[in-house]
């Protein structure tokens, strides 16, 4: 199969050129019939890209290591939960994602819109499938992912440890839907420019596209910040990595434009800057892709360096260069339509709102790329870490949630000072009062985590009484019931109350940044079976050594050491901690003569050991001690060495139990971490709100009704 | 640069080519529908004006419907409101004139 799916991406790759070639074309020449041509090309590239993907996943559930791609990122040993994800740990496995995913999403963009927007939307076709051609041409050419051996290896190496977390099996195609998303409205802004068509119906015609993107990146982001907490044993959920920032970029850009293309909707303005932002977007959604597979930054995200650079640099340097090409010569249509009438008004808000976006995108840039800023600069590669992040973010945060506060109930055009009054009282006497309870309760350790505090209540206010206002307005002009009037306002307006609720969940979210960040206790201690360390006034004691071997059918797949911790606060019992320490064997783990060589010399991971709360977590990973750890593993591996696989699988079993039975000390991490629950359920509110918003409305406007105009408008208004 | 044409015992080679082919020819069929059908079958301008014109009429509610809302939820005078709301139906009506001019 895997010579079939090598003609599927070469059959792609041809589909790709001629649709381009059929859009262009058609478009120039009038032509419709090449024009749908074109467009059907999109979905025989999905046919196409989705027969390719069948396949490798096939390969990989079925273990075929005749496969290369199969035999270095997957094993027997590995579970078929995340063998089914093993095919995107590869790069040819992502890349050939990227192409299914564009494809889909494609296709179902051109179907929505195959009677609509018939000038732009050839063009559109056209850079959609020069993506299209562009990754399908990686994959033909230097990243296939069906290249096979005719003898297959006995075992593949497996896929790497640290992915075998459940939020890594949806983690990825969360984040190549987003950065394949943003292709579209991207392709769109293209096709617009080029036929100066640049009003907002290619922004109404991809508005849910570019939500749909946002939604995805966003969870695909909270998703890594939760694998990064739960697997990667250092404790947080954020660390400034270059591809954690990768895929922000993107998303802090995107979301600037969600909300500016509201102002060109309303107003006809900020034009310039609505194709400037998705410009930006689609490039930096392929410098993302391009930043996790590269490994040109060091990244703990980062798997494997590629020889993808030029090809990648070529097209961001294209996508630059065209984008800025297209926004200068068509700077005459690009005109706004009216000018800022105040500062004190919705427009300015966005503004404002867009401008700290970009900042902070601007500011995450500038240091994700500083070691490669300084090395060109300086010679030396020099990195910025968190304290240089945290010193522009904070502040800017602290705006941004802010802002969003503000922007939702400001009015359009130019707000009165009595319209202010009346929308900013009762949240502001919301925040004073915060303020004044965090005061005396004693919350005062940190200015901007207490200021952070208080602008997430003024949010949490204005938009409560939005919704209660909403409310009361529906119950006045329906004499709805409150809950049945709060359903038909949200479903009526759900663009309005899916963002207002977004801006919930990331007050939300930011309260639990705030709170861990400023108020986090963490501690590094070697403790000894027995021993007693204090962390954040909590009292943890190593009660016990664990360790037992874990088998995948006949095979070994990890050996696993770890602790039982018993936490105490003031003598009373708080928790029971288990973490432990997985060891998984190399791919050949009998090369060194002894398996339990072996297994400590393969890859190995921490399964942390947590009690999650609404009001703290409490977090430890252990790290057995390696110079105990060596002097066991040596002595077995001596008296083991050259002995047949089961007497060697049976010393592993016994070095576990002396391992189990023994006093070998260890190195903990132990946190004490409040509210980092809400980050979670900030990003659940968050997501819901995205869905609402992104939810079809009912279709009330397709009825014909053969009343005056004006009786049908007030009609069909009042039926939608 | 990987081998890119790899044997493999899996599955017959004439198997395969018969696949490829067959997909080749489900894209080709695909493909090449609307130019086997002629310009003349490629769909009438009318619907695509309909549809552009179908959306623009569906944005023109949402604003109405966002203004009636601002106002009564108070981020709107009454006066601006209904000033406002004029403009807005004027352009929904001109909107369904040039609907109901298609037929």
């Amino acid at each position: 199969m895997a010579t079939v799916g090598q003609a599927c991406l070469i059959l792609a790759l041809g589909t790709c050129f001629y649709g381009i070639g059929a859009s262009l074309y058609g478009a120039r020449a009038g032509r419709r019939d090449f024009v749908e041509s074109g467009r059907r090309s999109v979905y025989g590239l999905a046919v196409l890209a989705t027969a390719a993907f069948a396949i490798l996943e096939v390969a990989f559930l079925r273990s075929d290591f005749h496969y290369d791609v199969v035999a270095t990122h997957s094993s027997t040993t590995t579970p078929t939960f995340y063998r089914a994800a093993a095919a995107w740990s590869s790069q040819e496995g992502s890349l050939l994602l990227w192409v299914w995913l564009l494809s889909l999403w494609s296709s179902l963009v051109l179907y929505l819109v195959r009677r609509r927007l018939r000038d732009v939307a050839p063009y559109a076709t056209a850079v959609l499938l020069g993506f299209g051609a562009f990754f399908t041409g990686l994959l033909v050419f230097d990243a296939t992912p069906f290249h096979t051996v005719a003898t297959a290896p006995p075992e593949g190496t497996g896929l790497n440890p640290l992915l075998r977390h459940p939020s890594m099996m949806i983690h990825p195609p969360m984040l190549y839907s987003g950065y394949t998303l943003w292709a579209i409205p991207f392709a769109f802004a293209i096709g617009a420019l080029v036929v100066r068509h640049v009003d907002a119906d290619w922004i109404r015609a991809t508005r849910r596209f570019a939500l749909a993107a946002w939604f995805f990146l966003g969870i695909g982001i909270l998703l890594g910040a939760r694998w990064s907490y739960a697997e990667l044993g250092w404790g947080g959920y954020w660390a400034w990595d270059p591809v954690e920032n990768a895929s922000l970029l993107p998303w802090l850009t995107g979301t600037a434009f969600l909300h500016s293309v509201m102002v060109q909707e309303k107003r006809g303005m900020l034009k310039v800057w609505n194709v400037s932002l998705i410009l930006a977007t689609g490039t930096l959604a392929v410098l993302g892709t391009f930043l996790v597979r590269s490994g040109i930054l060091d990244s703990i995200h980062a798997f494997g360096a590629s020889t993808l650079g030029v090809p990648f640099v070529s097209l961001i340097a294209l996508m630059i260069a065209g984008g800025l090409y297209l926004v200068v010569t068509r700077r005459d249509v690009l005109r706004s339509e009216h000018r800022l009438d105040s500062l004190l008004s919705r427009e300015a808000a966005f503004l404002a709102n867009n401008l700290v976006l970009v900042g902070l995108a601007f500011v995450v840039f500038w240091g994700t790329f500083f070691p490669l800023i300084s090395e060109a600069v300086t010679g030396t590669k020099a990195a910025v870490g968190p304290p240089w992040f945290d010193r522009y973010t904070v502040p800017l945060a602290l705006i941004l949630v802010l802002l969003s506060g503000i922007g939702p109930v400001i009015a359009w055009r130019r707000a009165t000072w009595a319209n202010a009054r009346r929308m900013f009282l009762w949240p502001v006497v919301a925040a004073a009062v915060a303020l004044v309870v965090l005061l005396a309760v004693g919350v005062n350790g940190s200015a901007t985590a207490v200021a952070m505090f208080v602008c997430a209540t003024f949010v949490v206010a204005v938009i409560t009484q939005e919704f209660a206002r909403g409310v009361s307005a529906r119950r006045a002009m329906t004499s709805e019931g409150p809950g049945r009037a709060l359903v038909s306002l949200v479903q009526r307006n759900r663009r309005r109350y899916g963002g207002y609720t977004v801006h919930v969940g990331m007050a939300v979210l930011f309260v639990g940044v705030a709170a861990s960040t400023a108020f986090q206790h963490a501690r590094d201690v070697r403790l000894n079976r027995g021993q007693t360390a204090t962390v954040g006034g909590y009292q943890v004691t190593y009660k016990e050594a664990t360790a037992r071997p874990v088998f995948r059918g006949q095979r070994l797949e990890r050996a696993e050491l770890g602790a039982v911790l018993d936490v105490k606060k003031d003598g009373r019992h708080v928790a029971t901690l288990r973490t432990n320490r997985g060891y998984y064997p190399s791919a050949a783990p009998f090369a060194s003569g002894s398996l339990v060589q072996g297994i400590f010399e393969g890859e190995a991971t921490s399964e942390v050991g947590m009690k999650a709360g609404l009001t703290r977590d409490l977090w430890t990973a252990i790290q057995p001690d390696p110079e105990y750890l060596a002097k066991v593993i040596d002595a077995t591996a001596k008296k083991t060495a050259g002995r047949p696989p089961e007497q060697q699988t049976e010393a592993v079993g016994r070095l576990l139990a002396v391992y189990r039975q023994g006093a070998f000390p260890a190195q903990f991490r132990v946190i004490s971490s409040p509210l980092v629950t809400w980050i979670w359920l900030g990003g659940l509110i968050v997501f819901a709100g995205g869905l609402i918003a992104l939810w079809p409305a009912p279709d009330a406007a397709r009825r014909r009704v053969s009343a005056g105009y004006a009786a049908r408008v007030a009609r069909e208004l009042g039926r939608a | 640069m990987p081998r890119a044409w790899p044997a493999n015992s899996a599955v017959p080679d004439v198997l395969a080519a018969l696949l490829v082919i067959a997909l080749l020819g489900l894209v080709v069929w695909l493909v090449s529908a609307p130019l086997r059908a002629g310009a003349t079958a490629a769909e009438d301008a009318d619907a695509a004006r309909r549809e552009d014109l179908e959306a623009a009429k569906e944005a023109k509610y949402r604003e109405i419907r966002d203004a009636e809302l601002d106002f009564r939820t108070g981020k709107l005078s009454e006066a601006d409101w209904r000033a406002l709301d004029r403009d807005l139906r004027a352009e929904a009506m001109e909107l369904l004139r040039r609907l109901d001019a298609l037929g």
